[in-house]
């Protein structure tokens, strides 16, 4: 009997590690297939080419994804220059300033809000925004700005809650310890709990603009698509993931190997950004 | 002797969960004056009353007045930042900030506005010898705060106190976590401070309260049960319910 116990307890322990791995196994195959797909062309038109080229004309062996690199960088900056600064107020007020009561009504609307599908963003931005732009500020809406100031609301979530959860963890009695020696509630923010956050905060600030750069469907309805780099806030510009959305229904050839090759770069600067916010994280836990 | 708080019927709930009742005590200037009980009993509520750390609580009632100068410092008007200040407090479990010795202690300075770098040394300086503790550490002031024995702690979290020059200094159980050779520093630092500032210390140690302060009082349940000065609380005590505690009969 006991043995029989013994051997199903081996056998639940070994179905579920091989589950646990499957989503290593599909991190590993996106991997291999991204790369086996976009690599060769990297070999073939030269890296320097595609990364430093200007000029995007895949049917004419053309494939400088340059502008676009700049582009995805600028929205995301522009994101996080809308949505950091709202985003870490709120979980300010959130952590510091609200009772319960009202935690509760924001907290699901924050979560209701990650859960909003990006094509509804997009549609909003293209009825709302796009014609505010084009009428008050000029050129045709379809914007480096349109876009910043959407994926700076698609991006409050993440920022609120992760920075929410390291503001929260701070020790009660770093607080009680400020307030006892005078210090107002404002002081005691900004002098002892934002710099105890301050790992969390950042890596709250990299995992938003890892979703900023990420986004697809709600920047290529806002963005206008344009191939080059925006002079200006208000001229339209095309991101890595908005070319691949846009392309892949009716590449072939060179111009599909091309649309991965944009795919590799994405997947190596969302790496890089993920593998910053973890090292904030961990060295935060390391302290 | 000069009064320097004056608690004048304090009552105080959580919810409807009664936890001061009718509370009456006069706490005198340049004295230490010792607040003792089984836990429960309400002293350390009346700590942060008087420094108006309860406002932190949610669903508190209070009524009757705390005064100290005579002005009733749980008025609408009274500024708990600007009392605090006046008001020192001292807690259970040291809590350094996460910042170095020096700038832990220089840190309620410089919310009053001080910058100058000596002014600021001398305030370090002098605070640290205060709690007995500069020897230790005059060496090291830039090292991190956490890195100190709690012992040395707790003497860094009264010499943070003492660094804003406070007129009432609260001691909220503060050698409840500490050796017996922390905590005769700290008595031996409270002694001497007691000249230059009123003291009040909470503590579930009677023999701490006999040792050092001129006076006691006796809380139970949220009442006053007996207050007089130390020599006759300790040898004459008025009440059964005093006596049995200090001998250890309860509690």
């Amino acid at each position: 009997m006991i043995e029989k116990a013994l051997l199903k307890e081996r056998f639940v322990k070994w179905v579920l590690i091989a589950f646990a791995l499957s989503s290593l196994l599909f991190l590993f195959l996106i991997f291999i297939f991204i790369l086996a797909e976009g690599l060769p062309l990297f070999l073939k038109v030269g890296v320097g080419n595609i990364i430093g080229g200007f000029k995007w004309a895949p049917t004419r062996g053309s494939f400088g994804i340059f502008p676009m690199i700049v582009s995805s960088f600028l929205v995301t900056i522009g994101a996080l220059a809308i949505g950091a600064p709202m985003g870490l107020s709120c979980a300010i007020y959130l952590s510091e300033y609200s009772g319960k009561k009202t935690q509760m009504l924001l907290k699901p609307a924050l979560e209701l809000l990650a859960g909003i599908p990006s094509v509804v963003y997009g549609f909003l931005g293209v009825i709302y925004i796009v014609p505010l732009v084009r009428n008050y500020l000029g050129g045709s809406g379809f914007s480096l700005l349109s876009t910043s100031i959407i994926l700076g609301v698609m991006i409050l979530p993440t920022i609120i809650s992760i920075s929410f959860d390291a503001l929260i963890s701070v020790p009660k009695t770093y607080r009680e310890g400020s307030f006892a020696m005078g210090a107002t509630k404002w002081q005691t923010i900004y002098k002892v709990i934002l710099p105890s956050a301050k790992s969390g905060i950042l890596a709250s600030f990299i995992l938003g603009m890892g979703r900023a750069i990420g986004e697809t469907m709600a920047v290529i309805m806002i963005a206008g698509n344009a191939l080059k780099i925006p002079g200006s806030i208000l001229d339209p510009l095309r991101t890595l993931t908005g070319n691949i959305a846009l392309e892949l229904s009716y590449a072939s050839g060179d111009h599909r190997l091309g649309l991965f090759s944009t795919g590799v770069v994405l997947m190596v600067i969302i790496m890089i950004l993920n593998y910053i916010a973890n090292f904030g994280i961990k060295r935060k836990i390391a302290k | 002797m000069n009064t320097k708080i004056a608690i004048d019927r304090l009552r105080l709930s959580f919810g409807k969960n009664q936890i001061l009742k009718n509370i009456t005590i006069n706490v005198y200037k340049n004295t230490i004056t010792g607040f003792m009980g089984p836990s429960g009993s309400g002293k350390s509520t009346i700590i942060s009353v008087i420094n108006r750390m309860i406002d932190f609580e949610d669903n508190v009632e209070i009524h009757g007045k705390v005064s100290i100068d005579g002005i009733n410092i749980l008025d609408e008007s009274c500024s708990p930042v600007i009392l605090r200040r006046r008001v020192g407090t001292v807690f259970a479990v040291p809590i350094p900030l996460p910042r170095s010795i020096f700038e832990n202690i220089a840190y309620g300075p410089r919310l009053q506005g001080i910058s100058g770098r000596t002014e600021l040394h001398r305030i370090v300086e002098g605070s640290l010898k205060k709690a007995y503790l500069w020897d230790e550490v005059k060496d090291r002031l830039s090292t991190s705060a956490l890195k100190l024995s709690g012992g040395q702690q707790q003497r860094l979290c009264l010499a943070r106190t003492l660094a804003l020059k406070p007129e009432i200094i609260l001691l909220d159980e503060p050698c409840s976590g500490l050796d017996p050779i922390s905590t005769a520093k700290i008595e031996d630092a409270l002694n001497q401070l007691k000249s230059e500032y009123t003291i009040v210390l909470v503590s579930n140690n009677t023999k701490q309260i006999a040792r050092i302060t001129d006076f006691a009082a006796f809380f139970y349940m949220g009442t006053l049960i007996e207050y007089n000065t130390t020599d006759k609380v300790f040898t004459t005590p008025m009440e059964k319910q005093t006596e049995d505690y200090i001998q250890g009969k309860f509690g």
